[in-house]
């Protein structure tokens, strides 16, 4: 999932502060389940917000509410006649939830409230992790399952680097070396003498390099 | 003549400790001021982040959560989750601008009626020195206390 965390209640407030009346949008997918924008995320942030304006003497009038995904046309419909009544939008979606909000309604500022980290998973309770870093074309069959680009703060393809210690990363020693990890995991599986192939440089053109990117299903489109 | 303000406190009281302790200081005939107003909760670990907000949003002076000692609890530890949602908030409350000292958590047993009533005593005597909340009290809190 795609996890996010809030933005800093002053931080919003300035981006928000000339508008008298906001509609905090909330959404129902991955931001839920990080516990950063969803409905009770939305709840919280407009109490701060509403108090935050009392405070600086402007009371912004606050609507929330939280649909079931803002990165969907069908969805965003929803969301329509309350974006209607609001001069602006603070959005607790990911950064796709944000432009599809601003897309859709062109004549309405649509503000980001939450800042959009990564597509991870949850490691425990209170606690994320990155697990992929969305790069185009993967690798992780290589790997045992484990992607060294996103775990390996090297970002080695022919690892391991050497620097680790014990079974920590040497650039950040609360983490575990991702390699350590690959080589437990390969052995495992019985997949060891994947390690003694020597890999290519990766080809970064399926990554961000040139622009966003897109994919079309033709059988899909209609 | 100005009037004394007198400090609205909202006591949120697990039931288990906590709120058999103001019960046992009634019995006690102990004294503590009349500035709370107490809620009754299941466990302390029922209370939600936003609830601590909406208390002062609506115009509490101050919010005492009072819940179980720390490894007493009867839900083992709705007492744990509760001290970290009310940090969560105390940060919050710092960066709105408001005094985090409005939101406090204590930890009691049902047998310390003395110690909470010097903690009501004390959690009253904090919020009058700080003064009404800033945020005045709005329609809603005026409408709840109508309705009592």
């Amino acid at each position: 999932m795609i996890v996010a965390q809030r933005k800093q209640i002053p931080e919003i407030m300035d981006i928000v502060k000339q508008h008298k009346s906001l509609l905090v949008l909330g959404c129902g997918t991955c931001v839920t389940v990080c516990l950063a924008g969803g409905e009770r995320e939305v709840s919280i942030i407009s109490s701060a917000l509403r108090m935050a304006s009392r405070l600086a003497g402007s009371e912004i009038k606050i609507e929330e509410l939280t649909i079931e995904r803002q990165c969907d046309n069908v969805f965003i419909e929803q969301a329509a006649e309350a974006i209607e009544r609001n001069e602006a939008v603070l959005s607790l979606g990911c950064g796709a939830g944000v432009q599809a909000m601003a897309e859709r309604f062109g004549n309405k500022p649509v503000y980001a409230g939450l800042d959009t980290a990564f597509i991870g998973i949850l490691e425990e309770r209170g606690i994320w992790t990155e697990k992929c870093g969305a790069c185009g074309s993967c690798v992780l069959g290589d790997y045992g399952g484990i992607c060294p680009i996103t775990r390996c703060a090297k970002r080695l393809l022919n690892g391991p680097c050497g620097g680790s210690r014990e079974d920590r990363c040497e650039v950040r020693p609360d983490s575990q070396c991702a390699w350590q990890l690959i080589y437990n995991r390969l052995k495992d599986i019985g997949q060891l003498d994947k390690l003694k192939k020597i890999t290519s440089a990766k080809n970064w053109n399926t990554a961000l390099d040139g622009g966003y990117r897109v994919i079309v299903r033709e059988d899909h489109r209609v | 003549m100005k009037e004394e303000f007198e400090p609205k406190i909202l006591a949120f009281c697990c039931h288990y400790c906590a709120y058999s302790s103001v019960d046992l200081a009634g019995s006690m005939r102990l004294q503590y001021p009349p500035n709370v107003r107490i809620i009754r909760t299941p466990c302390t670990g029922r209370l939600e982040t936003e609830y601590f907000l909406k208390a002062l949003e609506n115009g509490a002076d101050g919010v005492l959560v009072a819940g179980c000692l720390e490894g007493g609890c009867h839900f083992i530890e709705g007492n744990i989750w509760a001290k970290r949602r009310v940090e969560y908030i105390r940060e919050m409350l710092t960066e709105i601008g408001f005094d985090k000292e409005r939101l406090r958590m204590v930890n009691v047993s049902a047998a310390m009626a003395k110690p909470l009533a010097d903690i009501i005593t004390d959690m009253v005597e904090t919020v009058r020195k700080l003064g009404p909340n800033p945020l005045g009290q709005n329609s809603t809190s005026k409408k709840q206390e109508t309705a009592l």
